[in-house]
């Protein structure tokens, strides 16, 4: 019903420059959509407004059922809006490592008081970040670095708790949407494979005993034998 | 996609290893505290500039943390540093003689209140100056450390222009680097962390860090207000080991001197701005010496300018810093 982001009206004056009028847009949930327009056209200004760079004259911006009007830049990412840059804007002082791992900040327990006791917690928490900023970095190294036509991911889902496979889904996605290119996913973890994967073949005992969409193979009998035991 | 504990290793891009920090601390604090059973065989001369190198450490990485890191241009560390030192001293002028462990006791606690009144004063001007940005900072933070000197100087229960003596000279060699050593631990595991990196990000890109969520402000606040504690902190050292406090010596050169020594050991590089710290603290007395033996005379009245020369010359030269050899990926 609702959708995900929506501008009502959202309308910017630079003095007599009226950048963006009236505009209306939705974004609904798992939606992709196209905002284009000649130089000048607006198209980044919209893009500010919606991430809280620039404020609105009027109109309405409603991320996920809240009003994103008068929050900060910063604030608005915290609710779940990231954006890239048309000009590459990377931290230089940072290694790669820790370019990634400064964003990780988001999702840290504790503040700089936790930082500087470095009380309990703290170091099982920078040592999980270390590894989750690692496994993007490995991904990232062969979908982007190696520029395959096909990438193989092998168990990647192995020892990842909940909230990590549902990242990690979101990245394959990504991937796979961003570089067009073709993924094959060898995966214990049978909701992932559902969500994930177009087509899915199964084996047992060395023999393909099923191929077809997520639900028929969900559905198939010899899958479900396999899986639960005659 | 099985990661080892190491992992931890690659985010450390600092010359320090960081796993051994906490070992570090306690030696560094246990040196301070052998050094300062001999410190009655140490030449007194000796012993005062022990006690400036000390500090000087403690007032240029917390200045690091500012500048370097987290790239705001103050201007008016001295003035933090004047705050720490008025207020632990007039704490510690109203006790008499005590004994070994009083003494220490109240002592750590002005230094302690001194610390948190420069913090104070750090929040109190950061807050509302930290949305402005490089220069304008810059002269914000001046006026400021001004402002603390010309209010000093006006008050007359604190000796007006005339200066205010310390009655206790309880600094000595422990308090001096175990304080260091402390400033050095907590401005290093602060920026290795996770949550810490957020500076370097405000430093590099403000609009990005922005964007990658980082409340820029409160990043920078935070730098501040940090950075002034220990500002204040080493101003109760001074005070203590001087035994006589001026605002005449706390005023604008006495910051730029801290600035210099940033700068010199490369911005945000905590071993470098050390280095530095202990290097300009030595060099004009090191330039003294030189001018008691013959024919080197002229060096007395020139020393200064010879500083300032050698200066310009390494900033000329080695604008990234004497001791910074950090390499960016970023094309220019």
């Amino acid at each position: 019903m609702s959708a995900l982001l929506q501008l009502e009206k959202a309308t910017i004056r630079f003095g007599g420059l009226t950048a963006v009028s009236d505009l209306d847009l939705q974004i609904g949930r798992s939606e992709l959509v196209g905002l284009i327009g000649p130089n000048g056209a607006g198209k980044t200004t919209a893009f500010n407004l919606i991430t809280g760079v620039y404020q609105p004259t009027s109109g309405a911006i409603n991320f996920d059922g809240q009003s994103t009007v008068g929050r900060k830049p910063y604030q608005i990412t915290k609710r779940g809006i990231a954006r890239t840059f048309q000009n590459i804007r990377l931290f230089p002082s940072l290694n790669v490592f820790d370019n990634v791992r400064a964003v990780f900040h988001l999702h840290l327990h504790g503040d700089v008081r936790h930082a500087l006791w470095r009380g309990k917690g703290y170091h099982a928490e920078e040592k999980s970040i270390a590894k989750r900023v690692l496994e993007l970095l490995e991904i990232f190294q062969l979908a982007l670095a190696a520029k395959p036509k096909l990438l193989l991911l092998d168990e990647p889902a192995a020892g990842m708790n909940a909230t990590e496979k549902v990242e990690l889904t979101r990245l394959i996605r990504f991937i796979k949407d961003k570089f067009q290119i073709s993924i094959l996913l060898v995966e214990h973890d049978m909701k992932l494979v559902m969500e994930i994967c177009e087509r899915i073949a199964v084996l047992d005992y060395g023999v393909k005993i099923a191929e077809g969409k997520p639900d028929e193979v969900r559905a198939n009998p010899k899958v479900i034998a396999a899986y639960l035991g005659d | 996609m099985r990661i080892n504990a190491s992992a931890m290793a690659f985010s450390s891009s600092f010359k320090m290893n960081f796993r051994h920090a906490k070992t570090f601390l306690l030696g560094a604090i246990a040196l301070g505290l052998l050094a300062s059973l001999f410190a009655d065989r140490i030449n007194p001369y000796w012993l005062f500039i022990f006690y400036d190198i000390g500090i000087s450490i403690v007032m240029a990485v917390s200045l690091n943390l500012i500048n370097g890191y987290t790239g705001q241009f103050s201007l008016g560390h001295a003035g933090f540093m004047a705050v720490g030192a008025y207020t632990s001293a007039v704490i510690t002028n109203q006790f008499g003689d005590l004994s070994f462990f009083a003494a220490n006791g109240i002592f750590a606690g002005a230094l302690l209140a001194g610390g948190l009144a420069a913090a104070l004063a750090g929040l109190l001007v950061g807050i509302p100056t930290l949305r402005l940005r490089g220069d304008y900072l810059a002269i914000v933070t001046l006026g400021f450390g001004e402002i603390i000197r010309v209010i000093l100087q006006n008050m007359d229960r604190v000796g007006g222009a005339r200066g205010l003596s310390v009655m206790h000279g309880w600094t000595n060699l422990f308090w001096t680097f175990g304080l260091a050593a402390v400033t050095v631990y907590v401005v290093a595991s602060l920026v290795n962390s996770t949550y810490g990196r957020g500076f370097i990000a405000v430093h590099d890109d403000e609009v990005a860090a922005e964007a990658m969520g980082i409340n820029t402000t409160k990043y920078k606040v935070t730098a501040f207000v940090i950075g002034a504690f220990f500002a204040g902190i080493a101003g109760g050292l001074y005070a203590h080991a001087k035994q006589f406090v001026t605002p005449g010596g706390f005023g604008f050169m006495q910051s730029i001197t801290f600035v210099v020594m940033v700068i010199l050991g490369g911005m945000g590089n905590t071993v470098g701005v050390i280095l530095a710290a202990i290097l300009l603290t030595l060099l004009p007395e090191g330039l003294r010496q030189l001018a008691g033996y013959p024919h080197l005379g002229w060096i007395g009245e020139t020393r200064m300018i010879i500083y300032s020369l050698l200066l310009i010359i390494l900033m000329l030269t080695r604008p990234q810093g004497l001791f910074s050899f950090k390499k960016t990926f970023a094309p220019k």
